[in-house]
């Protein structure tokens, strides 16, 4: 956990949703999953599952979706800090 | 969309001043919109995430998808209202359904062939 806290550089999708057994991974990145192969969100189905930097009450952090499974969770997208809305 | 670093500022400049204590929840970068496009709400001409909100249950399933364009902002008594309906749904198995403006104390629905055509009976919307 602690390994994957230092090595999540930017937000990624793993290409599954939450709770599927991770595909093989790869260490380059052309062989990554590309996006237009990766599980896309649908009412109904089961969330595309990912990996993100965080900031959470004064530490930085990653947030892996699927730990957060046998909890609801509300996850909200919006254009930027500092905006008006 | 913002970086870890513009949440810590934002978070600690402006919105501890709406919210005691601070946002209580993480603040995610998607830098490059990687999740936004997985998720439906990336916009590739502005480059940024829109208005995206979604309510996922304890077994991993969307419940609701709710996407907005940016100038108008979304209501939270509105998604509360969801979640509670979604965890009445869940709490009794689906026998109980939540009918339009439903809000929690009022009569639930419960589907079977008693109800069709006699839902006007049981459910009066105000």
């Amino acid at each position: 956990m602690d390994q994957d806290k230092e090595k999540v550089g930017c937000a990624r999708p793993t290409g599954s949703v939450v709770g599927a057994s991770p595909k093989e991974k790869s260490s380059k990145p052309e062989e990554q999953p590309k996006e237009e192969s990766m599980v896309q969100v649908k009412a109904g189905g089961k969330a595309p599952d990912f990996q993100a930097p965080a900031y959470h009450q004064g530490k930085f952090t990653s947030v892996k979706l699927s730990d957060y499974l046998g909890k609801w969770v509300l996850l909200c997208f919006y254009p930027g800090d500092f905006t008006f809305v | 969309m913002d970086s870890i670093f513009t949440h810590k500022i934002w978070d600690e400049e402006e919105l501890s001043k709406m919210v005691d204590g601070g946002i209580p929840f993480p603040m995610i970068s998607d830098g490059a919109g990687h999740l936004g496009k997985v998720y439906g709400v990336y916009d590739e001409n502005a480059g940024v995430d829109i208005r995206g909100r979604f309510i996922i249950d304890p077994d991993g399933v969307v419940q609701a998808m709710e996407i907005l364009t940016p100038p108008v902002g979304r209501h939270l008594d509105e998604t509360i209202r969801q979640v509670q309906a979604f965890q009445h749904v869940r709490k009794t198995k689906g026998a109980e359904v939540c009918p339009s403006g439903w809000h929690p104390g009022d009569p639930v629905l419960k589907p079977g062939p008693d109800l069709v055509g006699k839902v006007w009976k049981v459910w009066k919307p105000k």
